[in-house]
């Protein structure tokens, strides 16, 4: 070992970075840190490491064109000797770095990292965070498949929306007209070169910073945050209860970050690389595309916003809410730190988090879709049939082959964009059920012009069989009301 | 030579060369942006549209909704499938057409057509659109997006060439507008 350590001093006798290092390794931290808290960061820069290692393989075989790229995807899956391994950790690598650099971020906003004197480490961090954002949608991008065309689709629809430069912005994006070779060009370029350039810039000045301005203590409630006199305190602490950060915080880091590229790996491995799925040809119209994970919370909610809404909320949500991460620091940059003592930023997150998950949960199974294939793939169930006139089976031919079942399931399959119809009978009356086919509204098209007057009364006299047994079919209060009144004799309408 | 003059002489030489780097940069920045924004540069004079043909418009049935595709008119020999756009075209009849983008007003998912019910529907967030392309239900702020369209020689001709979005929308419906006070 010996050449070793003379191998070392050679270099450094040269370089001259021994101090240094030494001295960021060795730097004292609060012993409040050395907790397992504080590991989220660290495991999104290893896991970012992995990412930079992987996608530089990929891109050794990958090819960024319009024509190629797709095809050199089912190579790297299926060709090329572990070509699906290397796609696949890159692929569940990205899905832990988002979900780590989130956890990272609740954390120590509920630790009130982000107050003085650690305002520009925050900041930074937002930036980390869209440009982690960022490189999940240009990769999910480069993955050129039918979910890519589309995704693209939907990008350029929005910046479309953009008022006077939408045009010129969506040819911006797309490099073109329309979504192309040179769009698939443009966006590897910016995973690939610019926002990997931007982002391990970034890291390097955020990780600078928490060694010239010190990790975060532990919050303590009550231990307020001034700045005449934070600094002090700190230096104080640090002075008083100090411990070097290695080898007493930087285990722990090194424990988790290592469990969590065994996690990206036994993902990997078990569950293979994601995609990539049909061919990128737009005449391909028989596709249903969804977007990744991490954006399902957004397709989600560009399905619940009103049509007047969607502009305005598209546009200038995105600018305040990424206004609001960075002003956060200077609104909030003093006072109480500890979670505990702080009930609206607790509110915040848990607002945020149940929000996320409930969109997230919804575009899992997305009732907001018709299910373009129910009509003809799901065969209305057999006890809707049984013992019914021929005039209500018509009604349920007419049911199934207007395509009604694409958005109202029956039996449990079926569309879930409009109501379910199982018993339907029991509160809607004939002469509602005809209006609602006929005229449509409420989320519903007008059937009037796609149907015959033969047609609707056999649709109309299915659907009215449509009630659970021993319930009754739903009556117009008016004419019930007026039947009792004038008694009449039975069987009369 | 007093060591003021000196100190004065070798500012005035860093100011110049600091002159000479941003002279320099602002004009190795021009052709740099002119580059950058060249996708913003129309391929023609008409713009980034060109008419080009669906085919004979007699093998369109009258009274169906058929789906139809095209190379676009301005392709890079890379571009691969991706050029190759499909649309809506509904003969009504006679050589009265009416040509539907497959894009979905709403965010540009692929619209598809059920003859059985007469309707468009997009798999995205429901959207659904009557056969004349008018809005029926859902997200969607209008009907789809159409393209100019005559026929010429037997030949069913469309105005094409760029990504239909809300974006382009007033120039087709600006050109749909003169298209009809037109005719």
């Amino acid at each position: 070992m010996r050449w070793l350590t003379k191998l070392i001093e050679w270099l450094d006798q040269r370089l001259q970075i021994g101090g240094a290092i030494r001295a960021s390794a060795f730097h004292r931290v609060p012993r409040s840190t050395a907790t397992w808290w504080y590991v989220f960061g660290s495991g999104a820069l290893v896991i970012l490491v992995l990412q930079v290692v992987t996608g530089i393989l990929l891109a050794m075989v990958y090819v960024p064109s319009g024509a190629q790229a797709w095809n050199s995807l089912q190579v790297l899956n299926h060709d090329l000797t572990l070509g699906w391994f290397l796609r696949a950790l890159h692929g569940w690598g990205s899905n832990f770095m988002l979900a780590l650099v989130l956890i990272h971020m609740v954390q120590v906003f509920l630790f009130g990292a982000h107050k003085y004197p650690r305002e520009l480490n925050w900041i930074a961090g937002v930036f980390l965070l869209l440009m982690t954002l960022g490189m999940a949608f240009t990769g999910q991008v480069l993955r050129f498949d039918q979910d890519a065309y589309w995704g693209l689709g939907i990008g350029a629809s929005i910046t479309a929306r953009v008022p006077f430069l939408g045009g010129p912005l969506v040819h911006l994006l797309l490099g073109g007209p329309i979504i192309a070779g040179e769009t698939l060009s443009r966006f590897f370029a910016l995973h690939v070169f610019v926002i990997p350039g931007l982002l391990i810039s970034f890291v390097g000045l955020h990780l600078l910073l928490v060694l010239k301005v010190g990790i975060n203590e532990w919050p303590v409630p009550g231990r307020l945050v001034r700045r005449e006199t934070y600094l002090k305190q700190y230096e104080e602490q640090v002075r008083k209860d100090g411990v070097p950060f290695v080898p007493y915080a930087i285990w722990k880091d090194m424990m988790f970050a290592a469990a969590m590229i065994l996690a990206v790996a036994v993902c990997a491995a078990v569950s293979g690389p994601f995609g990539p799925s049909g061919q990128p040809d737009p005449t391909i119209i028989q596709t249903a595309p969804r977007p990744d994970f991490f954006f399902a919370w957004l397709y989600a909610l560009l399905s619940f916003l009103p049509p007047q809404m969607e502009t305005p909320v598209l546009l200038i949500a995105p600018v305040i809410g990424i206004g609001v991460l960075l002003l956060l620091p200077f609104l909030a940059g003093e006072g109480e730190k500890s979670w505990r003592r702080r009930p609206i930023a607790v509110l915040t997150v848990l607002v945020l988090a149940v929000s996320l998950g409930t969109l997230t949960h919804l575009a899992s199974y997305a009732p907001w879709s018709p299910v373009m294939n129910a009509w003809s793939g799901s065969p209305l169930p057999t006890q809707y049939l049984k013992g019914r006139s021929p005039l209500e089976r018509q009604g349920a031919l007419v049911f199934q082959d207007k395509q009604c079942r694409n958005c109202h399931a029956l039996g449990g399959a079926g569309g879930l964009r409009g109501p379910a119809l199982d018993s339907v009978a029991t509160h809607l009356t004939e002469d509602q059920m005809i209006r609602q086919v006929l005229q449509g509204g409420g989320n519903m098209p007008a059937y009037g012009k796609n149907l015959k007057p033969a047609e609707v009364t056999a649709l109309v006299s299915f659907l009215e069989t449509l009630r659970p047994a021993g319930q009754v079919p739903a009556r117009d209060a008016s004419q019930s009301q007026m039947s009792t009144a004038e008694r009449p004799a039975p069987g009369q309408p | 030579m007093s060591e003021q003059t000196e100190l004065s002489r070798r500012s005035l030489l860093m100011k110049l060369g600091i002159l000479f780097n941003v002279v320099v940069a602002s004009l190795v920045a021009i052709p740099i942006v002119g580059y950058l924004f060249s996708s913003l540069r129309r391929n023609n004079a008409e713009g980034s549209e060109a008419w080009i043909s669906l085919g004979p418009f007699t093998q369109f049935p009258v009274g169906q909704t058929r789906l139809a595709a095209y190379r676009n008119p301005f392709v890079r020999p890379w571009d691969g499938t991706t050029a190759d756009i499909p649309c809506w075209v509904r003969r009504i009849e006679g050589e009265q057409f009416q040509v539907f983008a497959v894009n979905c007003a709403h965010l540009g998912c692929p619209v598809r057509w059920f003859s059985q019910s007469g309707l468009f529907m997009c798999p995205c967030h429901g959207g659904v659109y009557y056969a004349d392309g008018s809005r029926a239900s859902g997200p969607p702020e209008r009907g789809l997006f159409q393209y100019r369209h005559k026929v010429e020689g037997g030949q069913l001709m469309i105005k094409a060439g760029q990504l239909p979005t809300l974006a382009t929308h007033a120039q087709l419906f600006a050109h749909q507008g003169r298209t009809s006070c037109a005719g």
